[in-house]
This record gives structure tokens, sequence and C-alpha cells, in this order.
């Protein structure tokens, strides 16, 4: 049999049948206090007894992860820092919330029965034999009662990950128009422009090459500085684009390109192991680029540092600076967009800056590395 | 003067062949990809100096600078001009890192300039040190390097990592011989820079400059 030993799963079954009077109190004062939240009495005491309810089933979690041998996620909505009304509000909208007190009211009984039988078993001892053979389903079938109240199905889940999507798929939608219009305008303004004068220019001095070879010279080295500027202008655009050096070396690199061109000392440390994909490479490469130019911007830092990190398949960008703190992830439109293209890759992206410093932002994009990829001559520059 | 020469595009390829030929550069080897620039490099002393493009196949990523670093290890200082639609300040870190000088780094658009490319090109196989006015404007658009340096100072430095000499700096900057001269020195002073044969500390305060 895999899975934890006959006494560990009868140890589960006395803590559980020992959890029910809490769980029970809980319960009664949940219901209470949420009536009486409409003459304000209610609101501390729901404060304290839902991080309790959650705390306990939790505890039931994680018993029913080891006996069942596979993860049980504890699926509620993140609260982030929110003031203590906005808490009980995504509370109060958490699906999971509900489902917890289902649990308290309706499984206890039930799973108290199958708990109580369990530790019965072995201490009537000559019921001993049923309790060798018993234990297991017996706790199986308990802690799959959990799971099924615990935890969302997989319908409720998939319903969750289809809303998620939309989301992050509209967003992306939006970004890359956003961009392709930047393109254009950057494309039209410079290049073209430049590309247009380049033959307003030529035209004169093939006009002037008979009359005035001098002049016609003249002119000619002017539509070389020309040409120069257009390149120029293309070289920005690309830039914006898919860094060269990015595109040659990997993040780590062209995070390292980057960081040159601050005014601000940064230090680029670890690694990413292997090329990742090259779309989640090119988010966060912008990502961190951001992060570092608003770091340039408002930080005020003597020094910053970047740190690479891979585990498994997850991978961790830390971008921290000695500077004075108090950034606000949500002011700017810079950052909004970056947490927006992580998301279309389930990233993440946190901001600690208590005042006075230090400010971190923390990325994280799960991944799954690719070999470096070759790529037809017509692609290069 | 003989020239390796690496370069996927073959309009380009032609074309400066023909640029350097007409200017008593003899092409000995005219590579195409990466493979064929390592054989026309096993043995350098067929060549006084490489003319490598940054990107080749068959990746189209940083072979001509990785072979560029590569010929340098087995054969220190031997002339290298890296050319590229792009100049990054990270490679020309590492085309600098062994302090050796013979190194050039400049955009592909420069060859435009045909008299000032083939200058830079004999600096480079003369042991000079040529950097792209990009990578000295990227380098000199930061506050933090060498704040101790007057403006004056820090536009020697400049010209300086351009590769260009003190007679060619002091017509650019429309003063004497002499005065850039007493400006050179008080940078090498400035930086800290152990008295060393000329040409060598011109690539070290190069080196400082952009922070090794």
């Amino acid at each position: 049999m895999t899975g934890p030993s006959r006494l560990r799963m009868t140890g589960y079954a006395a803590l559980q049948v020992v959890l029910c009077v809490p769980a029970l109190v809980l319960f009664v004062l949940n219901a209470v206090a949420g009536v009486l939240v409409v003459i304000v009495v209610g609101i501390p005491v729901l404060l304290l007894t839902l991080p309790a309810s959650r705390w306990l089933a939790d505890r039931h979690r994680r018993m029913a992860a080891d006996v069942l041998g596979s993860p049980v996620p504890s699926p509620y909505r993140p609260t982030g820092d929110a003031g203590p009304m906005e808490r009980l509000r995504i509370w109060a909208a958490d699906p999971m919330t509900w489902r917890d007190e289902a649990w308290l009211l309706l499984a206890m009984p039930l799973a108290l029965t199958l708990s109580l039988l369990v530790v019965l078993l072995l201490v009537l001892v000559v019921t001993g034999v049923v309790w060798w053979f018993g234990v297991g389903p017996i706790m199986v079938a308990r802690s799959r009662l959990d799971r099924a109240l615990l935890t969302f199905g997989t319908t409720e889940r998939l319903e969750q990950r289809v809303e998620a999507l939309t989301e992050t798929r509209n967003e992306s939608l939006d970004h890359s128009a956003a961009e392709l219009r930047r393109i254009e305008r950057d494309l039209h303004d410079g290049a073209q422009a430049r590309l247009v004068g380049l033959g307003l220019t030529l035209g004169m001095a093939a006009d002037l090459m008979e009359r005035d070879p001098e002049g016609a010279r003249r002119i000619l080295d002017e539509a070389r500085q020309t040409t120069g500027s257009a390149l120029g202008d293309l070289r920005d655009v690309v830039r914006g684009i898919h860094p060269p050096v990015l595109a040659d070396r990997g993040l780590r690199s062209a995070v390292e390109a980057l960081s040159l061109d601050l005014a601000v000392p940064v230090e680029v440390r670890g690694s990413c192991g292997e090329r990742l994909p090259a779309p989640v490479e090119s988010a966060v490469y912008f990502a961190v680029a951001e992060c570092l130019a608003n770091l340039g911007k408002h930080a005020d830092a003597a020094h910053a540092w970047v740190e690479l990190s891979r585990e498994e398949d997850l991978l961790r960008v830390v971008v921290g600076d000695d500077g004075h703190g108090g950034a606000d992830p949500g002011a700017g439109t810079g950052m909004r967009g970056v947490a927006r293209r992580l998301a279309a890759f389930d990233g993440t992206m946190r901001v600690s800056s208590p005042n006075g410093g230090p400010t971190l932002v923390t990325l994280e994009v799960p991944c799954a590395s690719s070999s470096p990829r070759t790529r037809p001559s017509s692609e290069k520059a | 003067m003989r020239v390796v020469l690496a370069e996927d595009q073959t309009l380009l390829r032609e074309g400066l062949i023909r640029l350097l030929e007409s200017h008593d550069c003899q092409v000995v080897a005219a590579a195409e990809d990466a493979d064929s620039l390592a054989l026309a490099l096993a043995d350098p002393d067929v060549a006084d100096v490489a003319l490598l493009d940054v990107r080749l196949p068959p990746t189209g990523t940083d072979e001509g600078l990785r072979a560029a670093v590569e010929v340098r290890r087995r054969r220190p200082g031997f002339p290298v001009l890296v050319l590229s639609q792009y100049v990054e300040r990270i490679y020309a870190r590492e085309l600098l890192a062994d302090g050796q000088g013979g190194v050039g780094y400049l955009l592909k658009e420069r060859v435009g300039d045909v008299l000032e490319f083939v200058d830079a090109l004999r600096r480079v196989a003369g042991g000079g040190t040529v950097l792209d006015p990009e990578v000295v404007a990227a380098v000199m658009a930061r506050r933090r390097p060498v704040e101790r340096l007057t403006p004056r100072e820090r536009e020697v430095l400049g010209l300086m990592a351009e590769g260009r000499s003190n007679a060619a700096i002091a017509a650019e900057l429309v003063v004497t011989e002499k005065a850039v001269a007493k400006h050179t020195n008080n940078i090498f002073a400035k930086l800290d820079l152990p008295p060393v044969p000329d040409d060598n500390r011109r690539v070290l305060a190069v080196l400082a400059w952009l922070e090794f």
C-alpha cells in the first residue's frame, strides 16, 4: 500500500475528531456574524472567524492530500493587501468561502462518523482485524469527501480557466494591435519619410550631374547621410520589436546589455538555464526593461540588481533597488502593461515598495524551455 | 594589406571585395558562413586583418563575434574589424576584454564613407582600437562613468575610443596637438592608468571608460 501508514492515518482520524469541535463553533459564529453584518457588529467577528475557518479547512486539505497522494489545492481568491471591508467583499464573492461553510455544516457529521469509526476500531482492540483492513478505504473515502467540497471540481476549474483565458487573450490582442499601430507610425514618420527624401535628393543629384558635378557630389554626400539616418530609425524600430542581443544570446545577456545603458549601476545575477521559449523570453525582457526604466526615472537609487532564477518550470526575475521606495504598481500605464503582458503566459508580477525602500519587483512566469532556434536567412539582419 | 572577409549577403560581400581591392587590399578569403570562416582563419598568418560580419549562417546570431574572440585567443592581438547592423556595448566589451588592441567594431553603414572606412581598417591592422561613434555616444549619454573628467577631456576620450590619433583629434577639435597631449595625460592620470607604451595605454583608457 502506498501513502501514509495505518497508524498515521489513524492519527489523522483522531485529529479530525478533535477538530470537529472548533469546526462546529466556527460554523455557528460565521452564520450568526454573517447575519449581524447588517448592524456592523458582525464585521470584526467575521474578520477573525473566516480566516480561522480557512486555516481549519487548509489543515484538512493537507491531510486529504497526504492520504490521497495527490495535491489538494487551496483555491481562495487572493486578497493582496486590501483593507478590511474590501477583504470581506472579496471573501463574500469567493465561491470557496461558501463551500467552506457547506463543508463545516454538511460534511462534518458524516466525516466525523468515518474518522471516529477508524479511531474506535483501533481502540477497541478486538476489532483490530477490521481496523487493519478498513483504515485505508475508510480514510480514502473521508479524504475524497473533503476534497470534493474543499476544492473546485473539473468543470468549475475549467470555467474559471476559460474566464481567465478570455480576459488575457483580449488583452493580448489589444496589446499587439497597439504595438502594430506604434510600429506603423514609427516607420511612417522615420525611415519611410527619410527614404522619400533620399529619392528626392538623388533626383536632384542626377539633374545636376552634367551642369555642376561638384554640387552633385555634395548632394550625393547628403544622400549617404540620409541613408545613415534611415538605418538608425530602422534600428530603433527593430530594438522595440526584438532586441538583437536577445535574439543572439538570450535573456541574461540582453538584460546585461540593458543594464549597461542605465545611469544607475545594475548588477545582474543568476541565470535562467537553457534558452526559454521565444515569446516568454521577449515578454520577460520587456517587463525587465520597463522595471529598469522606472527605476532610472523615479527610484533615486544608488544601486540596483536583477536576479534571474529558474526552478523546474518556473522562471523568477527579481528587479530590486535601494531607492526611496513608495512605488505604486497601479499608478503608471507601463507597469500595468507589464502585468498584462505577463498574464498572457500565466505569469505574475508582485511589487513590494515600502516608503524608504527597498523596492522589489518579482516577476514569475511558468515556462518549458526550448532549444535555440535556427532561423531562415531571410529573417536575419 | 591582406584581408580575410566574412559576410553572408552576396551583394555586400562583392561590394566589399571591390572596395578593398581598389584600395590596395588583397582579399585572401571571402567566407559566407561560420564554417568557411573557421577554415579561412585556421592559420591567421595568411592575413593581416579580418573583416567580419557579426551575424553569419548557420544560426545567424553572433558567429562572427565568436570567431573574432576565438582567433584572438589563439593569436593574441590578431587585428579584427567587426561589422554589424547593430552596435552593442556588451559585444564591444567582449571584443576589448583581452586588452590587446587591434580591434574595430563598426556599424555596417560606415562602409559608405569609403575613405574613412579603409582608414579605420588600416588603423585596426596597425594595432589601433576603433569603436563606432554610436557605441561612444551611448556611453557618453550616461552620467556615471568618468565624472572626474572635464567635458573637454571626455570629448578627447570619446575620439580616442573611435581610434583617432592625437593629430586627428587636434584637427577635429581645432586645437593644437600639444593641447590634446595635455588632455590625454590628464585622462590617464585621472583614470589611474599605469605608465605603458602609448598605444596600449589608449586602449586601456577606453576599457576603463567602458567599465570593464
